[in-house]
């Protein structure tokens, strides 16, 4: 007769802490990247950090020690994100209110989702090609060819996929009841759509978006065939429709050259990019845990 | 006195996709009335109330043969405007379903998106009168539809529908997620309403029905005659409430509200 007590020498006993342990250890070995990542380029980067960097211009690579400042890529990514977000936004929020509200399941509908997926996993370098053939090289922009206006569409396509989930799964979230009760006091279609469902989806649709806006910020490629760079300070409304500088190409470009006053510029600016899109994730946690407490009411 | 039809079904099938739910409904209901609909589940009585405003509409496959004869229009004429159905004949959900919005607001949105212009205190405050809730929320008009009890959140509901000013009030199931304390103030609200407005109410409480009701539809469901297992609901009786529960005309309708099955 087997005793009770824990028999710490039976096989099934080892095997289920070997199992254990492996998995452990898989799991640190998963974190170790993130975390070197972050404080390697925190402690490069963050020695770096000094008010003239918000506001010079980069200098050219050369002799010269001094490297300047991120001013125009910081500016530019400013600028190429929200003109991603400009396009995406609304044309991804409407896509997703069509899918979720709309549409009613059939070839249609299951044809734009599989697509939305399909166009989740493409690999951003291909949407900055796309843009590169269809803006720059043809220069169907009144006549510029690399701009900050291409590399914003560049990035449109990649946040695209990102707002039509968020929403579409956001708005089907909304009790159907809602959606009765609003139809029943005799509001159309459209009143229902505006004035009841989105604003009961607004934060799970403002989670996706803040996220979709996180990776386009932080995207290289496709900037290389559409935005370029640009070393000069951003002064005006026209300055779109010419060469753009923005931090992940400033990074790109500074931390190839030999000089090491460029190098170091390109830690500081993977700092500042990496900071934001952190605090930009860390926002988007806190809207979803908002959105958590208002599901329960 | 002869009361007027206000509302007709004639001949009504309604089926979802290949199933057919309820067959070759006849029944009219009148003007200042309210009428039952009672029967066991999947009688189709749900089916047949959100088909008198075109809720059906929302449910995907789900389609009607016949004509619903509302005010000498049949309302699944293809002319006839969905909302401008549900405008004139308002409904109350078995759920409460508030919006998300304050209390003020729960009455005012329905008014306004219906072009109403007169002063919108005036309205809340009588809406919420007539449902008898003023007197529980005079003072927290600006707090959630969601802080209110069920039984609040229903009358708050109902509030909501009698500010559209309907001249019906479909209600489905509405105290059956209520306790019997609300249920009693539910029905007090009803027979107000009454004086006003004509109500159709589906109920599983039969002790409801006959509390409540003027006229009672008893739905019934028989197998198909294929004799596959499926169902399909119909009209079994039509009467005063009184006879429906004194004198039934049907074997099946004493049987129910007796309760040998349902």
């Amino acid at each position: 007769m087997n005793s009770l007590f824990y028999q710490k020498n039976s096989p099934r006993n080892i095997g289920d802490k070997v199992f254990t342990s492996l998995s452990l250890i898989c799991v640190v070995i998963a974190i170790l990247p993130l975390i070197f990542l972050v404080t390697y380029i925190l402690i490069k980067g963050g020695a770096q950090i000094t008010p003239e960097l918000f506001t010079l211009e980069p200098n050219p690579p050369g002799d010269d020690l001094d490297a300047g400042g991120i001013n125009p890529a910081l500016i530019g990514t400013l600028i190429i994100t929200t003109i991603a977000s400009i396009i995406a936004i609304p044309v991804g929020v409407g896509g997703g209110i069509y899918l979720a509200e709309y549409s009613k399941g059939g070839p249609f509908s299951r044809f734009i989702r599989f697509g939305v997926n399909v166009l989740a996993g493409v690999p951003s370098i291909i949407a900055g090609v796309f843009i590169y053939a269809l803006i720059v090289s043809t220069k169907i922009l009144f006549g510029s060819m690399y701009s900050g206006l291409a590399g914003g569409m560049a990035l449109s396509i990649l946040m695209l996929p990102t707002v039509i989930k968020t929403t579409d799964e956001g708005l089907k979230l909304v009790p159907n009841e809602l959606r009765y009760a609003s139809l029943g006091v005799g509001a159309s279609m459209y009143t229902t759509i505006l004035k009841i469902t989105l604003p009961s989806a607004f934060r799970s649709i403002a989670t996706g978006v803040v996220l979709g806006i996180a990776r386009a910020a932080g995207e290289t490629a496709p900037l290389i065939f559409t935005a370029l760079f640009s070393y000069y300070y951003i002064t005006g409304f026209g300055d779109l429709f010419y060469e753009m500088g923005s931090l992940a190409v400033l990074i790109y470009n500074f931390a190839l050259e030999p000089y090491d006053a460029q190098n170091q510029l390109a830690w500081a600016a993977s700092f500042i990019l990496v900071l934001s899109i952190l605090s930009v994730n860390i926002f988007s946690r806190i809207l979803a845990a908002l959105t958590e407490k208002t599901k329960r009411v | 006195m002869q009361k007027n039809n206000i509302l007709s079904l004639e001949d009504v099938s309604i089926s979802y996709g290949k199933f057919e739910a309820v067959k070759n409904i006849f029944c009219n209901f009148k003007k200042g009335d309210i009428t039952s609909l009672i029967g066991p589940s999947g009688c189709g009585k749900s089916t047949v109330l959100r088909s008198l405003n075109r809720m059906n509409d929302l449910i995907p496959n789900c389609s009607l043969k016949g004509t619903v004869l509302f005010d000498g229009t049949n309302i699944y004429d293809k002319r006839v405007d969905p909302v401008e159905v549900r405008r004139r004949i308002g409904m109350v959900f078995q759920q409460p379903n508030p919006f998300p919005k304050s209390i003020y607001e729960n009455i005012a949105f329905g008014a306004r998106i219906n072009g109403y212009v007169g002063d919108m205190d005036d309205l809340v405050e009588l809406s919420l009168k007539k449902a008898a809730l003023w007197s529980e929320c005079k003072d927290k008009l600006n707090d959630s539809g969601y802080s209110l009890s069920g039984g609040q959140q229903q009358r708050l509901c109902i509030a909501r529908t009698i500010a559209i000013e309907p001249e019906i009030i479909l209600m489905d199931e509405p105290c059956s997620a209520l306790d019997p304390i609300s249920t009693l103030k539910i029905e007090e609200t009803m027979h107000e309403l009454k004086k006003n407005y004509t109500i159709i109410i589906v109920t599983h409480n039969m002790q409801q029905a006959l509390r409540v009701s003027d006229m009672t539809a008893f739905f019934n469901a028989i197998e198909y005659e294929d004799g596959d297992g499926g169902k399909v609901g119909y009209l079994a009786e039509f009467n005063s409430t009184k006879k429906i529960f004194s004198s039934p005309k049907e074997k099946t309708t004493q049987e129910y509200i007796s309760g040998k099955f349902g």
